[in-house]
């Protein structure tokens, strides 16, 4: 049996996210994974950027950090680089990660540096009442996006691949054990890692698409996503309107802390 | 045992920082800072610490703050345009009080007005440049030796209020190659913060403790707490409760303002006899003290109360000398940043007058003789 309270700071509950958000669903996952591999919570560093996600490192009881709106990946590189023994990940959002995070988030990839993050992609602002985000698929609406959204979207995982992470994978609040095993083998890699979780919001995207109930949202999640070894065996035609989930990209690259730490040993050395 | 070398202002930024025990650099290529980046790309990874190039000063100043967090002495360095994109994360070290150094080479402004020529247009950024109601600490060296040693004492002043401190330098002062006599590095004093001597089930990471300055343990030392950039309590945790978001800022607050006199350093130069005073600092203050010897050699008792600390403000001391010489010149090369200042210490004591440049070039001396001379004559 799996002791939750091991690893949460309970004094802090109840969960500052709505009803029926996915998000919790999300932080049990990544306490279980931590759980199983057995970190101690004393090597743990969370790092958060803004918004509903973002509010999860003040739940777990380790070392936390709640940082500024799409900056969480810059704060966690210089812990990273500064501290390699301490295992850190970042909890972030679609906005946060890809909107005003962007930038960060694709030179972390590129970089390779050790970090976990996981990235709630709930397709819209949450926490700041329901604008269009990055990831809000075209004709939904938002409160910014009133006739429904123009733009073209991000897509997350495919992002951190062409960028050069190590390890991508997508996942759902409702395809629980696989998302508890693929933070796992996130934290595990040695490399940048990405777990992108699709987490639905009822409040502020579902209320305003009439997407039903939350176990609408989630019933969609298990009738649209497919696993990314069924993929492989799908015609482009069949693959399309669905979700790949499960682990896309698992590489090894050189990473950049150790690789720092390679160059300190040859300075030492005096070579 | 004194060592004697030429170096420049930014070379001497870079070894100041070294010498106050850097171990993370985290920076950003922009004219004219840059240099201080380049010499501690090649120091830092000799001394084990740690240089990483960011892919921008957002960027930059995160990685400093959560280096700091984990221990060590963090410093990044830009210039004006750089400076803004670094404006919020230097809010959120003021509130989740994390020690770090910012240096700024001041360049022309607005905008990316002059990349290559010298300015002191950011000094009210510096103060005022974050929102919110905040205290800043902002050190103005004016020669390489002074930044070698105001380097230091930048990190030494941060680590003991965990805060953030900005060092303002311009273009001139950090291109400027000059003799300098590094004192021996046995009677430097290094203060490093204070970390927490309870055990970790005891630790409140922001205690109000008598000295208004919470002992800061670093991640990964067994002390596990939340830091944030929300209003908090002692716990760290973020509150709405009107009574600790109060006490919390008035905290913040009361850090720096209760230390003013710790903080605040001028330099007061032939100011006993003068009857005429100057107010100036960073490299416009070398020309000014050309300018007095010249004026004293014809006869005008000048003397200068050089800013040495610009923030917090030298109130005191401004107040003290405006009541004792009736006329002052502020001299700066921006169009009144620190003028206004004096004029509001002074109480209407002594009449100010700004002599001011903001076209790219120095103020040279003769301007300033010019100026004081013309002073006289009506």
């Amino acid at each position: 049996m799996f002791e939750y309270e091991k690893y949460i700071r309970k004094n802090k509950f109840p969960l500052v996210w709505c009803s029926g958000c996915g998000d919790g669903i999300v932080l049990k996952a990544l306490l279980r994974a931590i759980d199983s591999i057995g970190l101690e919570k004393e090597n743990v560093c969370m790092v958060s950027g803004i918004g509903c996600s973002s509010r999860l490192t003040g739940y777990v009881d380790c070392n936390t950090l709640h940082t500024t709106h799409g900056r969480a990946i810059t704060f966690a590189t210089g812990i990273k680089m500064a501290k390699p023994e301490l295992n850190v990940i970042v909890i972030t959002g679609d906005g946060d990660a890809t909107a005003i995070g962007g930038n960060h988030y694709i030179h972390a990839a590129r970089r390779n540096i050790d970090l976990t993050v996981i990235i709630f992609n709930n397709f819209i602002y949450g926490m700041t009442g329901g604008q269009v985000s990055p990831t809000t698929p075209v004709g939904m609406l938002a409160s910014t996006a009133p006739f429904g959204n123009m733009e073209n979207t991000f897509n997350i995982s495919g992002l951190a691949q062409a960028a050069g992470a190590s390890f991508v994978a997508r996942g759902t609040v409702y395809h629980t054990v696989m998302l508890e095993k693929l933070i796992k083998k996130a934290i595990l890699k040695n490399g940048f890692s990405v777990v992108e979780v699709l987490s639905p919001c009822p409040t502020a995207f579902g209320r305003r698409n009439k997407s039903g109930t939350i176990i609408d949202m989630m019933n969609e999640q298990k009738d649209n996503c497919v696993t990314s070894a069924r993929a492989e065996r799908m015609s482009e035609r069949e693959l399309e309107g669905k979700t790949v989930i499960g682990e896309l990209v698992n590489i090894d690259r050189p990473e950049c802390s150790k690789q720092y730490r390679k160059l300190i040993e040859r300075c030492r050395s005096g070579l | 045992m004194n060592v004697i070398r030429v170096m420049t202002g930014n070379e001497a930024c870079a070894e100041g920082a070294l010498a106050a025990g850097l171990s993370f650099f985290a920076g950003y290529p922009i004219t004219p800072s840059s240099e201080i980046a380049e010499e501690l790309a090649e120091l830092l990874p000799c001394a084990e610490g740690v240089f990483i190039q960011m892919e921008d000063e957002l960027a930059s100043i995160g990685a400093v703050i959560g280096a700091s967090l984990t221990g060590a002495k963090a410093m990044t360095a830009t210039s004006g345009p750089g400076f803004s994109l670094m404006q919020e994360n230097i809010g959120y070290a003021i509130m989740a009080e994390v020690p770090c150094v910012i240096v700024n080479v001041m360049r022309g402004g607005p905008s990316t007005g002059l990349p290559t020529l010298p300015s002191q247009g950011d000094v009210m950024q510096a103060r005022w440049g974050t929102h919110g109601d905040h205290q800043i600490i902002a050190l103005a060296p004016y020669s390489v030796i002074e930044i070698f040693d105001l380097t230091i004492r930048a990190f030494n002043l941060a680590e003991k209020y965990r805060t953030p401190v900005i060092l303002l330098l311009d273009e001139i002062l950090a291109h400027v190659s000059e003799k300098v006599v590094l004192s021996d590095t046995a009677v430097r004093v290094i203060i490093d913060r204070i970390i927490p001597q309870e055990a970790p089930e005891a630790y409140l990471p922001y205690r109000y403790t008598q000295n208004l300055i919470p002992p800061m343990a670093p991640f990964g030392s067994g002390y596990r707490y939340h830091v944030t950039g929300l209003a908090h309590d002692e716990t760290g945790f973020p509150t709405n409760d009107p009574v600790e978001i109060e006490k919390l800022l008035f905290r913040l607050q009361d850090k720096i303002i209760r230390n003013r006199d710790d903080i605040v350093q001028v330099e007061e130069f032939l100011l006993e006899d003068a009857e005429i005073g100057i107010i100036s600092y960073g490299s416009s203050a070398r020309s000014c003290r050309h300018a007095i010897r010249q004026l004293r050699a014809q006869g005008v008792r000048v003397g200068m109360l050089r800013l040495i600390t610009i923030w917090p403000f030298a109130n005191v001391k401004v107040e003290k000398w405006t009541k004792n010489i009736g006329k002052w010149y502020v001299v700066e090369m921006n169009m009144g940043q620190i003028a206004r200042e004096v004029e509001a210490a002074a109480h209407g004591d002594a009449t100010i007058f700004g002599i001011r440049q903001i076209n790219g070039e120095p103020i040279n001396p003769e301007f300033i003789c010019q100026k004081i001379k013309d002073g006289l004559n009506v």
